[in-house]
């Protein structure tokens, strides 16, 4: 039985550039490189030395705090370069890979095996990573029982990779992730597709299935959880990506780590926005020179969304999670008056001589320029038009920032996660950094009531 | 390139000077920065402050026109050099003989509100360390609407360099403070010189000066006379609401008062909840005084409450200042409730603490300023309540779950 989901409140926002379906196999990439702030709050302990060789699959660091969590290798090659920071901080660790690719082999797993056994599996082989948890929005704790799983299967950010798209003939694998994380839970394994799509993910079994219709952040896996079972003190919630089951299914049907995954190359700054097929963690620099931007352009290469992503050098690299790399201009020019002239090719959540409402069809080529100067917070009840959970966003935005913790509590601060403050962070007058403010108020709380 | 190149030039060289901000806020003013994102969302809205306060000030100017046209209009008229207006487009009303007096008296208010408020925010910037921010622009333009037409420049500084220090810096700046500046401006030079704020002379412009001469002309407002119980003669309805009366500079005109108000809504920039609510709220105030009070023959003609008191309750709207005060003041994103609920509490209190002030302040019949400063006030205890009411309901599933 699929329930829908239906959200009024939010701001799709429609770019230039959206890539077009057709996969290409990127440019084999020799540099590929794990960097442990991916991994929020996590301190890695190096286990291979620079200079060694690893397989794909094994384990380059593990956590600190829980030693039978690995992270791995994405491909199999050398370790050519451990980088690091202040106080010996590890920044990345970079990989040139073999051209014959290697596999460390886990062996194909039994699929009817119980909780514990799973667990020690997907923790070993490097899975686990892809399994993160709210509160907090970290990499789930392995001795907690969620009360339900959830997994988007509906990207609505702007420019997102088409999940139907990216997941098509990836059933098996889907399933296999499905039944086994199934087991890991007290609750259903919540799954949302979009309402009028074709997603391999709604014909799994052992799911419960919504369909959400309606603005970004109908597809945030956010909105999904507000909407269906919100967190609650003292309860746990998973949620995972819906391109990492893929991963994770693969494991467990061929005893692989498979780090392949199909990432889309979007932007205005990009000349053929298309799909790729290449691997976590590879450079990108060999997939956006190839028809994609000017050498010497002035862009923003941005690992992810605009809205959540992160910004990459242009020799950077593939964060761990995301499955979409966006282009767009730099922004970095003074406009003459732009303050109060009629402003016709940017969006606005008002109308304030802005015409962003005439035109809602309208694909806009945004930069990154901030289109005024960082404020306190001003204007009240913008943020609720495009904030559809049932949570106050100024207030908990407040309480972050005086470091309340029992108000942060109160006001609903277990059930959040960054991203869900995207979109008001992309309309905020005040130009305030309210994705910033909500981690840091989470990385409070994880450190005072963990 | 030119001015462009030269001012981020000046501006890079001189970047640890501390008058930085003072040059900052003129090149904002001509330029939107260069500044990029950093984190975060890569992309931003159109919109930032700078934007959102000058369509307040867009959806002024047409109160600020017509104040200027009727403070020439009421000096000539009290003269009886001309005649009546004949409505909102009468031929003695649109006259340049009106805009001239008009300007020379208006225009000034405005040159020292802006030139007073703007200085105090520079100075507190360069002393700060911040940008200089935004909110005075509206601020700087409401103050000239509400004061007396014949109020002196130096009790104008003295109250804006008050509002704009105690109401405003002292919290830190804007979007902090507690009370709205205009209206701390306008209560300080009401207790600060009650008998020229509530005289009967102030409000036309002359009357002051030739008060206890032969061509001594009244100054009286609608509102003063309806507390003595007398009216002014004269005065229809209609002309109550196209805005040809005394009173403070720019809220006379109801015409124009709900055109910006429109504009205001339209833009999303005003809050719709805030103003209806208030207007719902004066109206409920007004019933209960004529029906419930007046209807019921609680209170007779002998009673000094019952001028105001047996006003129709309607007519609340369009003599006194309750329009201009729902729309321009009550609204005011940082002193009003910040929770959509809370903005529907707030602005019916409002209303209805306005009228109550008016009908029972002799001395003074006007509540609407007093009014807003006091729920400003109770605005952060409206919506702790409000959010309480999420609070709950999020406790209340831990327990529905627990139990």
């Amino acid at each position: 039985m699929s329930k829908d989901i239906r959200i009024k409140k939010g701001l799709d926002i429609k770019l230039v550039g959206e890539a077009e379906k057709t996969t290409e196999n990127a440019i084999v990439s020799n540099f590929y490189s794990v960097q442990p702030e991916d991994f929020h709050s996590i301190i890695p302990k190096l286990v291979s030395k620079e200079g060694s060789h690893v397989k794909a699959g094994e384990t380059l660091f593990y956590n600190k705090d829980n030693e039978s969590m690995k992270f791995v290798s994405p491909v199999s090659g050398k370790i050519s370069e451990v980088k690091r920071g202040e106080r010996r901080r590890i920044l990345a660790i970079k990989i040139t890979a073999d051209k014959e690719q290697t596999y460390l082999d886990h062996g194909k797993f039994n699929l009817d095996s119980d909780a514990e056994t799973i667990k020690t599996h997907l923790l070993e082989s490097g899975c686990w990573t892809f399994i993160k948890q709210r509160p907090y929005d970290v990499i789930a704790k392995p001795d907690s029982e969620p009360k339900g799983i959830f997994i988007s299967g509906y990207a609505s950010a702007p420019l997102a990779a088409d999940l139907d798209y990216v997941l098509a003939g990836k059933e098996a694998e889907l399933q296999a992730a499905v039944n086994v994380l199934s087991k890991l839970t007290s609750g259903d394994v919540h799954v949302s597709v979009g309402k009028s799509s074709n997603s391999p993910l709604s014909n799994l079994e052992n799911i419960t299935l919504h369909k959400v219709s309606g603005p970004h952040p109908s597809g945030n896996v956010g909105t999904l959880i507000n909407k269906v079972d919100p967190v609650n003190k003292g309860e746990t919630v998973w949620t995972i990506n819906a391109q990492d089951l893929v991963i994770i299914g693969e494991l467990l049907l061929t005893g692989k780590f498979n780090a392949e995954r199909i990432v889309a190359l979007a932007g205005s700054s990009v000349q053929k926005p298309r799909y790729f097929k290449t691997k976590i963690g590879s450079e990108v620099a060999t997939m956006i020179y190839d028809n994609g931007v000017e050498k010497d352009g002035n862009d923003r290469i941005i690992s992810g969304n605009v809205l959540t992503g992160k910004r990459v050098a242009p020799d950077g690299y593939l964060d761990y999670y995301s499955n979409v790399l966006t282009v767009i201009p730099e922004g970095d020019d003074y406009e003459f008056f732009g303050w109060n002239k009629p402003v016709f090719d940017k969006i606005s959540p008002s109308r304030a001589l802005t015409f962003s409402w005439l035109t809602p069809k309208k694909k806009y080529d945004l930069d990154t320029n901030t289109n005024g100067e960082h404020r306190a917070f001003v204007i009240t009840g913008s943020y609720e038009e495009v904030f559809p959970l049932d949570i106050y966003p100024l207030q908990i935005l407040k309480a972050c920032m005086y470091k309340d913790l029992d108000e942060m509590e109160v006001l609903g601060m277990y059930e959040v996660a960054p991203e869900d403050f995207a979109l008001t962070e992309f309309i905020c007058v005040s130009k305030q950094p309210h994705q910033k403010i909500i981690r840091e108020g989470l990385d409070v709380m994880l450190q005072e009531i963990g | 390139m030119g001015l462009k190149q030269n001012l981020h030039n000046f501006k890079v060289k001189n970047q640890d000077k501390k008058w930085i901000p003072a040059f900052n806020a003129l090149f904002t003013f001509l330029y939107t920065p260069n500044e990029t994102t950093h984190g975060g969302t890569h992309i931003k809205a159109a919109d930032d402050l700078k934007r959102t306060m000058n369509t307040v000030i867009i959806a002024l100017i047409p109160c600020l026109i017509f104040g200027i046209f009727n403070a020439g209009y009421q000096h000539y008229l009290a003269l009886g050099e001309i005649e009546a207006s004949n409505g909102f487009l009468g031929s003695t009303f649109w006259t340049l003989d009106n805009l001239i007096i008009g300007a020379w008296t208006v225009l000034p208010l405005v040159a020292v509100s802006y030139g007073v408020g703007l200085a105090v925010e520079f100075v507190f910037a360069v002393i700060k360390g911040h940008e200089v921010e935004e909110g005075y622009l509206v601020t700087g333009m409401l103050v000239p609407l509400i004061v007396p037409i014949d109020i002196p420049l130096w009790m104008l500084s003295v109250a804006v360099i008050f509002g704009v220090v105690i109401g405003k810096e002292v919290f830190g700046g804007t979007g902090m403070n507690i009370l709205n500046p205009a209206l701390t401006i306008r209560a300080f030079l009401f207790f600060a010189y009650p008998t020229w704020m509530s005289g009967d002379k102030v409000w036309v412009h002359g009357a002051v000066e030739r008060a206890g001469t032969p061509d001594a002309i009244s100054g009286e407002t609608l509102l003063g006379a309806y507390a003595q119980n007398t009216e002014l003669a004269g005065i229809g309805y209609w002309d109550m609401f196209w805005g040809l009366i005394p009173g403070s500079v720019g809220e006379t005109s109801k015409f124009l008062i709900i055109i910006g108000a429109l504009f205001l809504i339209f833009t999303k920039i005003g809050s719709w909840r805030i103003m209806l609510s208030t207007v719902i709220g004066a109206l409920v105030m007004g019933l209960i005084f004529e029906y419930g009070v007046v209807g019921t023959g609680l209170i007779d003609e002998s009673s000094k409450f019952y001028g105001l008191m047996s006003v129709p309750f309607w007519q609340h709207l369009i003599i006194g200042s309750i329009l201009f005060g729902a729309v321009y003041m009550a609204t005011d994103p940082v002193t009003a409730s910040q929770t959509n609920k809370g903005k529907w509490i707030y602005g019916f209190l409002i209303g209805f603490i306005s009228i109550m002030i008016r009908v029972f302040n002799p001395a003074y019949p006007e509540g609407v300023f007093l009014a807003i400063l006091l729920m400003n006030v109770f605005a952060p205890t409206i919506d702790h309540y409000v959010v309480q009411g999420n609070v709950k309901r999020r406790l209340k599933r831990l327990k529905v779950k627990a139990a």
